[in-house]
């Protein structure tokens, strides 16, 4: 696969996220007003009295519009949100270090050809990196103080062209928009099981309501309910460590130095502790998984469910195979 | 008649696809080339800064500085007169002669610990390395271009509307230029 069939699949990617998370929201808000909203208005006609039911779908339209606020927010403020969020401030040109970080992620962008990308520090000793933006002709790459610190200028070289490679292959759009998505669903069935909880408590005409409205379809809605979160965020990590390896082939492909990366990846590894200043949300963006867990090193059908990242292991078996090829190429 | 018309209409629009592609691609050419060009004068303003900061201190050096002066002034002179076949030499030797004063670097302690010596050799370093990828950027887009306007049918267009293949850079043969690996990126 080369790279514009990386980027139109991940453009096909972000579209096809986004479908599915308007069937989520829609699902979600139209189970809320069948259950709970559906007004019933008392008629008289004829001297008898008919109770109609009269559908306005209320919260339907609410979690659309709350969805789509959000995501035009974050897109016209993500990038503040992000920086406030990590406490990122620009790379400094006046510091040896960091104007060595700017001319490597402008060698970088060279090699694949595209704009150069804001570059940001995040004060945190923790070895971390991330990029993000909408496309390549407006990105950022962050990288903490102890990256920039305790890696040579040849395994800078390699996370950066990791990070590049996350740009140009698109990756930072369908990201981000998985982001935004994960965060609003998060809040919409956060929302919808407060409210179920007191309707069920104050009135009891709702639940009189709701029995009217068929057992196994409330019973579908209610798991549903509680499941959106983790079933997006799930989807999320699998679409991110996918892309995790692909980025690492990328990076070798940019540099012809898969070796820097292997010695780059075994720093961040040995340096556990968690990146404080990272929070969850951005996460799935991360060279490695901010939260330092040891999730991350467990191959198994639990932790390949929720890592955020695939093991260090085999990402850096696979770019010794990489190295190998180079060498038998070369002899 | 229709059938025809279709067929023709069809004729059209494939032309027009076609050459915009190439026209889109050759364009990329140029833009990869320039930003060659581009780094090739920052780092022949740097050089002379460079020179004059550690002359001094490297005084077993002398022959590599003066080659690397020498080879500069004739690069600039070369592509001025529009020779770029000789340009481009004398840019290798430059590349050469610094990657030894790099390595050498280490040799000179009060070197490492000056400041401004520091900044400089990391502008080079990062300029070096801008001239390297800047290359491998115009070989692959480049390769792209010419793999193009030899693959049938699109070479009919492209011979008839007069685009023509591009030369690549070729790295001197005793360069510590790295081989490309293979990446396949497929791997899951």
């Amino acid at each position: 696969m080369n790279i514009y069939e990386q980027q139109s699949k991940n453009k096909k990617l972000t579209w096809i996220m986004l479908f599915v998370f308007i069937i989520f929201f829609i699902a979600i808000g139209a189970g809320f007003d069948y259950f709970y909203l559906g007004y019933t208005k008392t008629k008289y006609v004829n001297d008898t009295i008919t109770t109609q039911k009269e559908f306005v779908p209320f919260a339907t339209i609410s979690s659309l519009i709350i969805s789509i606020i959000l995501i035009i927010t974050s897109f016209s403020n993500g990038i503040k949100m992000i920086v406030s969020a990590t406490g990122a401030r620009p790379a400094n040109f006046e510091d040896l270090k960091e104007k060595q970080f700017v001319n490597v992620v402008e060698e970088m962008s060279i090699a694949a050809g595209i704009p150069k990308p804001a570059c940001y520090i995040v004060p945190d000793n923790d070895l971390n990196a991330f990029a993000t933006g909408f496309s390549p002709d407006k990105s950022y790459v962050f990288i903490t103080q102890g990256l920039l610190e305790q890696l040579n200028r040849e395994e800078l070289q390699a996370v950066i062209a990791h990070e590049i490679s996350h740009i140009r292959f698109y990756d930072i759009r369908l990201m981000t928009v998985t982001a935004i998505l994960m965060n609003a669903i998060a809040m919409i069935s956060d929302m919808m099981a407060r409210s179920l909880r007191r309707n069920s408590y104050s009135s009891s005409s709702s639940s009189r309501n709701r029995n009217s409205g068929g057992g196994i379809l409330f019973l579908i809605w209610i798991i549903l309910v509680i499941l959106a979160p983790i079933i997006s965020r799930m989807l999320a990590m699998a679409i991110s460590r996918q892309r995790e390896y692909l980025a690492d082939a990328g990076a070798a492909e940019l540099t012809r130095n898969p070796k820097a990366l292997i010695s780059a990846l075994e720093k961040i590894r040995k340096s556990v502790q968690p990146t404080k200043n990272i929070k969850e949300s951005v996460a799935h963006m991360c060279i490695t998984d901010p939260r330092g867990s040891l999730i991350e090193e467990k191959s198994g059908f639990i932790a390949d469910l929720f890592a955020t990242h695939p093991p260090m292991e085999k990402r850096i078996l696979a770019l010794k195979v990489m190295a190998y090829e180079q060498s038998k190429a070369k002899a | 008649m229709t059938i025809i018309a279709i067929i023709v209409a069809v004729l059209i629009f494939w032309v027009i696809f076609s050459f915009n592609k190439l026209v889109s691609l050759r364009n990329q050419v140029k833009n990869a080339f320039t930003q060659i060009d581009i780094q090739l004068k920052r780092r022949h303003d740097l050089i002379p800064n460079l020179i004059n900061s550690v002359k001094g201190a490297m005084k077993f050096e002398q022959e590599t500085l003066t080659k690397v002066m020498e080879a500069r002034a004739k690069a600039i002179n070369a592509f001025q007169q529009g020779n770029i076949k000789e340009g481009f030499q004398n840019e290798n030797i430059i590349t050469q002669a610094l990657g030894k004063l790099f390595a050498l670097k280490e040799a000179y302690p009060e070197l490492k610990s000056n400041q401004q010596v520091s900044q400089l050799m990391e502008e080079l370093t990062g300029t070096e390395n801008k001239i390297t990828f800047a290359r491998q950027f115009y070989n692959d887009i480049t390769t792209k271009y010419n793999t193009q306007i030899e693959l049938f049918p699109t070479n009919l267009i492209a011979s008839m509307l007069g685009f023509k293949a591009f030369d690549l850079f070729e790295l001197p043969k005793e360069s510590a230029e790295r081989e490309t690996p293979k990446v396949d990126l497929t791997i899951s």
